[in-house]
């Protein structure tokens, strides 16, 4: 591939390029766009949330017609939580994330010149802009977009009588959403056929970092799962323009009876979750990858358990795809089928213990080096664990139906997949960006964002818990129709005020990234001292990766610290030594 | 609140763009000895810290929480419950100190060297049997009392009552003298047949609609819930219970009422809570509010999901039957 040279012009280098090193830096700057206006969402709702009467000008400022005097309506608030949901899970965190990194990595890594189709990697990305822009616009119709959940569950997505935003609002939604499938479906073949087929000579699949090993189960479940949300959408898409009625059924609303027979919401339901579920691993496996592989570099130790790392990725990839019902304990799903779902959910489990454990047991008699990166990385265990464990009460049918769909959901599932993915991947760019960009971040504001960032997670989250346990549901545009829940009114202004902190401080990320991206330190070759195949590459990108032939491998990715060994790291390109065991 | 709220916003700000000064240095990349030294402590600091957030949480804000469950199947999970929280505290306690405090211990210094340390077979069995049999013992339990609450077989003489949602009220219907609802769909919704009752069906006849759901102490009930437009949920916190109402089919939900209104009214959790609430409302010149059950819909259905209102009264039979002589039939409703 690098004996071709064919011209780059300036729209096939930065635009439409088709190296994956650039590729990767268009998803995560289209990703942290669309991360700010997801986030800069949550801050809105969250002023309502603590002073639902109160008039705020940023709210006149931003939201035209759907406030009055400031103060939004239910309709802006239902759309607001819809969109926050719809842009942080599949925007940030799955194209952002896992589309920074495997793009980033996966040729890098395994020693490859760039991924098996360039071709269908740009095209991938175009897609997944173009979702991005038509999502966009859907905020912008005249009904206001799609405000049915990010859940998107009909009849209330499927009929525009029902609420405002299931019009063209959702129309665009759905447009969006199966552009965006069809993006992701494209990028996580190529990762997997890249993968298997382009690794280097001597890299073997137990020789791989485990960043690759995530982002490889990672795709194989978007492989198995995203086609089914796709066709529940065109589903939705004909129940909703061509009068089918695969969802719905007898319904009387605005005065009569619709002519829908014989469908079921529950079906649907069945069909997103078989996506939602794997959707969330989707969402954290590459960022526990991320994170395993700056443990391990940053501790100056290798990986605890590398093989018991790789068995539990697919472990969890497995019954991901096998719990989605645990969702629908309440839908009037039969409770035998609730019981099984309780069976395999719980098994999770026991893999994502040992994870935890074998992270914490990297961290022991380290010799940690306190980078940003493996600050975020530390932050990202405990808000797993923190996340975690409260899986233990949602995934139990019999304790799931007093706390579904309350606040208690929602710190559970911010914490394990939203804040932890989100660290996990503020930990990747910080690591890596010295590879993408050639030049370093600031250290300085890195700490700063990172502990306003933890304060802030955990000031949200933690508190949050209560108001769901006191048995407030989620969802609720306010909270004064019930004089039962006046007393957590305080409760809620204390989460609001975090969660603007937690806001603010993402100012000091965005200033540190685009201003080190022009006027950073220069970066040496390999400055954190690693030993993957990434940091053999020039600090200037080039076709390619490699200048002369691509490196051989002869070791596993994590000999830090190795007895005889001279200094502290071993990279992967070093021969064994005579005698030298490989570990 | 709301001027603390805007002095924080403005610190905030200010730390925010004092930071940002620092960007114009750029000597600073690489953590270096003291770094680690700073941060190290921070995170001990951190876990310091953390650890009296929940303590505060626990502490100050476990007067919110729900009282006591009101219903038979309440208590066993509220049992179940007590088990898994123990357990996660538990264990959060320790992960969160091990994470923590190892980022803390072994902070870098210059010179030493890290324990080569990849594999241990013994470990990692123990780690994965130990979550197995804990975790066998949470999902048999479990299981043992969602079989008790989701079974109805051995009820006793079960009180049927249609729960019926619709976009954003609750009506409600009692099964009258037979003890079985009439088959209802939406295309029989005309006039004042809101719920749309099928008045063909025999069992129709003596059905009640109300607008107000009454329960009898010590009485199974066994809820039959329609929903007449979108999805909704009916969630009854203090009874621990939750269905959902999906327009085109018949859900279930079923539990037995322990405690009635009154005495739920002189629990001293609520009596505190309800003592709290007030002193609220009392500040912001809003009625005096008294404690009742609530039924909320817990299912996004539109704008005013927020307020679907239903009273729930739980009451002796004698209180109860004296009420149902107050209610129409459906037939006489109709006439």
């Amino acid at each position: 591939m690098s004996d071709h040279h064919h011209k780059e012009t300036f729209v096939t280098k930065y635009i439409f390029s088709q190296d994956h090193k650039m590729i990767s830096k268009q998803y995560l700057i289209t990703g942290i766009f669309m991360g700010v206006i997801g986030v800069f969402m949550s801050m809105l709702f969250r002023l309502q949330i603590a002073w639902p009467e109160h008039s705020f000008s940023i709210i006149e400022a931003f939201l035209g017609r759907h406030q009055d005097g400031g103060v939004m309506s239910p309709d802006i608030y239902l759309a607001l939580v819809t969109i926050h949901g719809t842009i942080m899970v599949f925007f940030v965190l799955t194209a952002g994330l896992s589309g920074t990194f495997s793009n980033l990595l996966i040729p890098l890594q395994i020693g490859a010149r760039d991924m098996a189709s360039g071709f269908l990697n740009m095209i991938s990305y175009w897609l997944f802009f173009l979702s991005s822009i038509i999502m966009m616009i859907s905020l912008f119709v005249e009904a206001g977009p799609a405000s049915a959940g990010w859940t998107i569950y009909p009849p209330l997505s499927a009929l525009p009588q029902a609420i405002p935003g299931s019009g063209v609002g959702m129309t665009l939604w759905l447009v969006s959403m199966a552009i965006f499938i069809a993006s992701s479906l494209l990028g996580a073949l190529n990762y997997i056929v890249t993968v298997l087929n382009l690794r280097t000579i001597g890299m073997k699949m137990t020789r791989l970092p485990l960043t690759i090993w995530a982002f490889f189960v990672t795709a194989i479940i978007g492989v198995v799962s995203f086609p089914v949300l796709l066709s529940a959408a065109l589903l939705l898409i004909f129940d909703r323009s061509f009068g089918t009625s695969f969802y719905l059924s007898d319904i009387f609303i605005d005065g009569g009876v619709l002519h829908y027979q014989g469908g079921s919401p529950i079906l649907f339901e069945h069909l997103f979750w078989f996506l939602g579920h794997p959707e969330v691993y989707i969402v954290i496996l590459p960022a526990m990858g991320i994170v395993s592989e700056i443990m391990a570099v940053n501790s100056r130790k290798p990986i605890f358990g590398y093989r018991a790392m790789i068995g539990s990725i697919i472990a969890i990839a497995f019954l991901s795809t096998i719990v989605w019902g645990h969702h629908m304990f309440v839908t009037g799903m039969n409770p035998f089928l609730g019981s099984v779902f309780t069976f395999t959910t719980l098994l999770i489990a026991i893999p994502s213990a040992v994870k935890a454990f074998n992270w914490i047991t990297t961290l022991w008699k380290g010799n940690l080096q306190m980078n940003v990166a493996m600050l975020f990385s530390i932050g990202f265990v405990s808000t797993f664990v923190s996340g975690g464990l409260t899986g233990l009460i949602l995934g139990d049918s019999a304790l799931d139906i007093n706390v579904h769909d309350t606040y208690f959901v929602v710190a559970h599932f911010h914490l394990v997949m939203g804040v932890s993915a989100i660290l996990g991947m503020f930990a990747g760019v910080y690591h890596w960006f010295p590879k993408m960009f050639g030049r370093m971040m600031n250290k300085t504001l890195g700490y700063w964002h990172f502990w306003l960032t933890a304060v802030a997670a955990y000031g949200v989250f933690f508190p949050m818990h209560f108001v769901g346990l006191a048995g407030l549901p989620r969802r609720y545009y306010m909270n004064t129709a019930f004089p039962y829940f006046d007393d957590l009114s305080d409760i809620n202004v204390v989460i609001t005020m975090f969660a603007l902190l937690g806001g603010l401080a993402q100012f000091l990320f965005l200033s540190n990234f685009f201003f080190s991206i022009y006027k950073g330190k220069k970066a040496s070759q390999n400055p954190w001292n690693a030993t993957t195949l990434e940091w053999t590459t020039p600090v200037e990108h080039i076709h390619g990766n490699w200048p002369g032939e691509i490196p051989a491998v002869h070791r596993w990715a994590y000999d830090y610290s190795k007895p005889g060994a001279d200094e502290d790291f071993i990279q992967q390109t070093v021969p064994l030594k005579e005698g030298e065991e490989e570990s | 609140m709301l001027a603390l709220f805007y002095i924080l916003i403005g610190i905030s700000i200010a730390s925010v763009i004092w930071q940002l000064t620092n960007i114009f240095n750029l000597k600073t990349d690489i953590a270096d000895e003291s770094d680690n030294d700073q941060q190290g402590k921070l995170m001990f600091a951190f876990m310091v810290g953390f650890y009296a957030l929940m303590i505060f949480c626990f502490w100050k804000y476990s007067a919110v929480l729900l009282p006591e469950a009101a219903s038979r199947e309440g208590a066993r999970i509220d049992n179940l419950y007590m088990y898994t929280m123990g357990l996660i505290l538990i264990v959060q306690a320790i992960m969160q100190f091990l994470i923590f405090y190892f980022a803390y211990k072994y902070r870098g210094i210059k010179g030493r060297k890290a324990l080569f340390y990849s594999d241990s077979h013994k470990l990692e069995t123990i780690w994965t049997i130990t979550p197995s049999v804990v975790l066998a013992g949470l999902i048999i339990y479990g299981l043992s009392v969602w079989v008790d609450i989701t079974d109805v077989s051995d009820m006793e003489n079960p009180m049927v009552i249609e729960i019926y949602a619709k976009q954003f009220s609750w009506e409600a219907r009692y099964a009258g003298d037979d003890n079985a609802l009439g088959r209802a769909n939406v295309r029989f919704i005309k006039g004042k047949n809101t719920m749309g009752v099928d008045m063909t069906d025999l069992n129709a006849a003596d059905d009640i609609p109300v607008r107000e759901l009454h329960l009898v102490k010590g009485r199974p009930v066994i809820f039959k819930l329609r929903s007449q437009d979108v999805l909704h949920s009916a969630y009854m916190p203090h009874f621990r219970n939750q269905m959902n109402c999906v327009p085109g089919m018949v859900t279930q939900m079923a539990f037995t009422p322990t405690m009635t209104t009154e005495e739920m009214r002189l629990n001293d959790k609520i009596v505190a809570k309800v003592e709290n609430i007030n002193k609220i409302r009392a500040e912001k010149g809003e009625d005096t509010y008294e404690f009742d059950y609530l039924l909320l819909c817990n299912k996004i259905c539109g704008a005013s999901h927020y307020n679907m209102q239903m009273k729930i009264i739980v009451e002796t039979e004698d209180e109860f039957e004296d009420w149902m002589l107050s209610q129409q039939s459906i037939t006489e409703v109709l006439k």
